[in-house]
């Protein structure tokens, strides 16, 4: 026995270990790479195919370079109200999803006695399937003679026209989504309640009040947290489409028959980008058209992600980091 | 004012503050207080008069009466007749299932390849899941529509629990957070005791990872429950295959179905969620509160 023959062992050994350990990772890791490339990276570069092509479904792609980015950038009467108003989301309703669920957090972490039951409570609507809480609240805020409305008019003012009326359509929509806050606030909550009490004291020992105790220790505490719901905000904003479809189809109900529904219901207040997007694709079957949408989506949802973490390193403080 | 801010420590002590500090406070606290109850009606008041009007006649649920005269529970039982509803909960409760049991099966070995293993390149790999994770379904949704109606699966519910059994990335990312909480060494000492991977992953991380594994379950079965995209698009034109929340939505619109079935079917719709809820709930704040921790 000499001492190459043992090392070379050795060393065969090693790598057929490493050679079975690379072999264990692939297959543990097979059905998620086969369903990426398959469900993910297939698809983007197929969209980025499709949107030169004009295609039906019916006949095969058919190319035709630019015309329909074209089309979509200079032509399009609908596509920039449809921006217009998934913008709109952009800049009112995430804002004061994030606010007002902050605000709840804190009022929610002052309270003595049943924080749990509380919680529970203001929970409880964000598990409601979305087309169930969708279609209570076209009931509620039916202009006619829903319990929204007729509370109004007992204390004699008259209620707004909600999800008909073209101007309070969309912050209807927002307070739909100000009742189904409660995922965001149970994350803001459990953050708010992880501020280390000992910071919170020696800052009210050096005199510092509420408020300053709030913008020097708490927020800087939670701004990881508040960063990750800024950002699954505008992404769940820009692809706002459940609440809108429903409330549109049900709102106009029986005014309107099956054939001439209108979309973005009333006057277009609630075409939202998906929505146009949905309607090109899946009713008019222009693919091609709506994989020019598609591409011009994922710039835009990659460039706000980028413009909200960069923005992000101002703001936000890591635990353990000094700035 | 002078001497207690000259001595903060007695300062800090509630019971040596002068009166007008303390009567703000009160009033601050009285006001608190009044914002909460508020919110909370608020909050509840929905689910009331949901309830309420699924009790009403129709002709009482398209007056500006609040409550029910007589009560009407036979509606609960009416919307099953005029509408197939035990269908549509069926096909939610199949497309549901099928989904999480597939999702479980492949996001838990990749979950663990991708925390409690340790290789080149699996920061990578993590990055692309989150990217899957973040990025609109509407980027990816033609083609993979474009696919299924290649294989003739469009108007059934396969191509909504297929792309589950091929990985979930929220649910690989939750898991692989949990995973990442469980001391190496219990995977250590089942290595030394001659361990492949897959027995550690089985024997060590299935059995400790059980109230993560149980967030995630919850978590995709009501994501696959409340969905309305996904059946909108592939099941639109088969009624036979409608899950509850497309056959719902479509009530009204074109069924014309009355008000009050309608709040009837939406109170049935939830029920089965909150019920859960209230049997799970602790997994389910945890669940929630995990998937935040390290965004």
């Amino acid at each position: 026995m000499s001492t190459p023959a043992v090392a070379a062992d050795r060393l065969r050994a090693r790598s057929r270990s490493r050679w079975r350990r690379r072999r264990t990772i692939a297959v543990l890791l097979a059905p998620w790479a086969i369903g990426f490339g398959v469900f993910f990276a297939y698809p983007l570069i197929a969209s980025a195919y499709y949107s030169f092509t004009h295609y039906d479904l019916l006949s095969s792609p058919h190319w035709i370079g630019l015309r329909n980015y074209e089309y979509l950038f200079n032509s399009d009467p609908q596509v920039w109200s449809a921006v217009r108003n998934t913008l709109w989301l952009i800049a009112f309703m995430v804002p004061a999803q994030v606010l007002f669920a902050l605000g709840l957090a804190l009022l929610l972490s002052r309270a003595r006695h049943g924080v749990g039951a509380l919680r529970t409570i203001f929970y409880l609507p964000a598990l409601a399937p979305i087309v169930a809480a969708t279609l209570g609240f076209v009931y509620l805020f039916n202009p006619a003679n829903g319990p929204v409305n007729t509370i109004l008019g007992a204390l004699g003012i008259e209620g707004p026209l909600w999800l008909n009326g073209a101007s309070t359509a969309k912050p209807t929509l927002v307070l739909l989504a100000l009742w189904s806050v409660g995922t965001t606030l149970i994350i803001f909550l459990a953050a708010v309640l992880d501020v280390p009490t000992h910071l919170l004291e020696s800052a009210e020992l050096d005199g510092a009040g509420p408020w300053r105790r709030f913008i020097h220790v708490t927020l800087p505490t939670i701004s990881p947290v508040l960063l990750f719901a800024i950002v699954i905000g505008v992404i769940d904003a820009l692809q706002y489409f459940t609440q809108a479809y429903v409330a549109a189809g049900v709102a106009q109900g029986g005014q309107a028959g099956e054939s001439a529904k209108q979309l973005g219901y009333p006057e277009g207040a609630t075409l939202f980008y998906p929505i146009y997007l949905y309607e090109q694709a899946f009713s008019r079957f222009n693919m091609g058209y709506a994989s020019a949408m598609s591409i011009l989506m994922l710039i835009v949802a990659l460039a706000l992600t980028m413009l909200i973490l960069r923005n992000a390193r101002r703001w936000v403080h890591y635990q353990g980091e000094t700035r | 004012m002078a001497t207690t801010a000259a001595a903060p420590p007695i300062a800090a002590e509630p019971r040596s503050r002068p009166r007008p500090q303390r009567r703000r406070r009160w009033l601050l606290v009285i006001a608190e207080r009044s914002l909460l109850i508020v919110l909370v009606i608020c909050f509840l008041a929905p689910f009331a008069f949901i309830l309420l009007t699924s009790l009403m006649s129709n002709h009482q649920a398209l007056s500006t009466d609040l409550w029910p005269h007589p009560f009407e529970p036979q509606n609960f039982v009416k919307v099953f007749e005029e509408e197939p509803v035990a269908r549509y909960a069926l096909n939610s409760f199949l497309y549901a299932s099928l989904a999480t049991l597939g999702m479980l099966v492949s996001s838990i070995p990749a979950a663990y390849a991708l925390s409690v293993l340790k290789w080149r390149g699996r920061n990578v790999v993590m990055i692309l899941v989150l990217t899957a994770m973040m990025l609109p379904e509407q980027v990816t949704v033609i083609p993979v529509y474009v696919l299924f109606a290649k294989l003739h699966l469009v108007g059934t519910l396969w191509p909504l629990i297929l792309p589950n059994w091929l990985g979930d990335a929220f649910s690989i990312f939750l898991l692989r957070q949990f995973f990442l909480t469980i001391p190496s060494e219990y995977a250590d000492a089942a290595r030394i005791d001659g361990c492949g991977e897959l027995r550690v992953l089985t024997s060590v991380y299935l059995r400790l990872a059980k109230p993560a594994i149980a967030a995630v379950s919850l978590f995709l079965f009501f994501a696959c429950w409340n969905d309305f995209f996904g059946p909108l698009i592939y099941t639109g034109e088969t009624p036979a295959h409608w899950t509850l929340s497309l056959g719902l939505s479509q009530f009204r619109t074109v069924h014309h179905v009355d008000w009050n079935l309608t709040m009837a079917a939406t109170l049935l719709f939830m029920a089965p969620v909150i019920a859960v809820f209230f049997a799970a709930q602790k997994v389910f704040i945890e669940g929630v509160t995990l998937s935040g921790v390290k965004g």
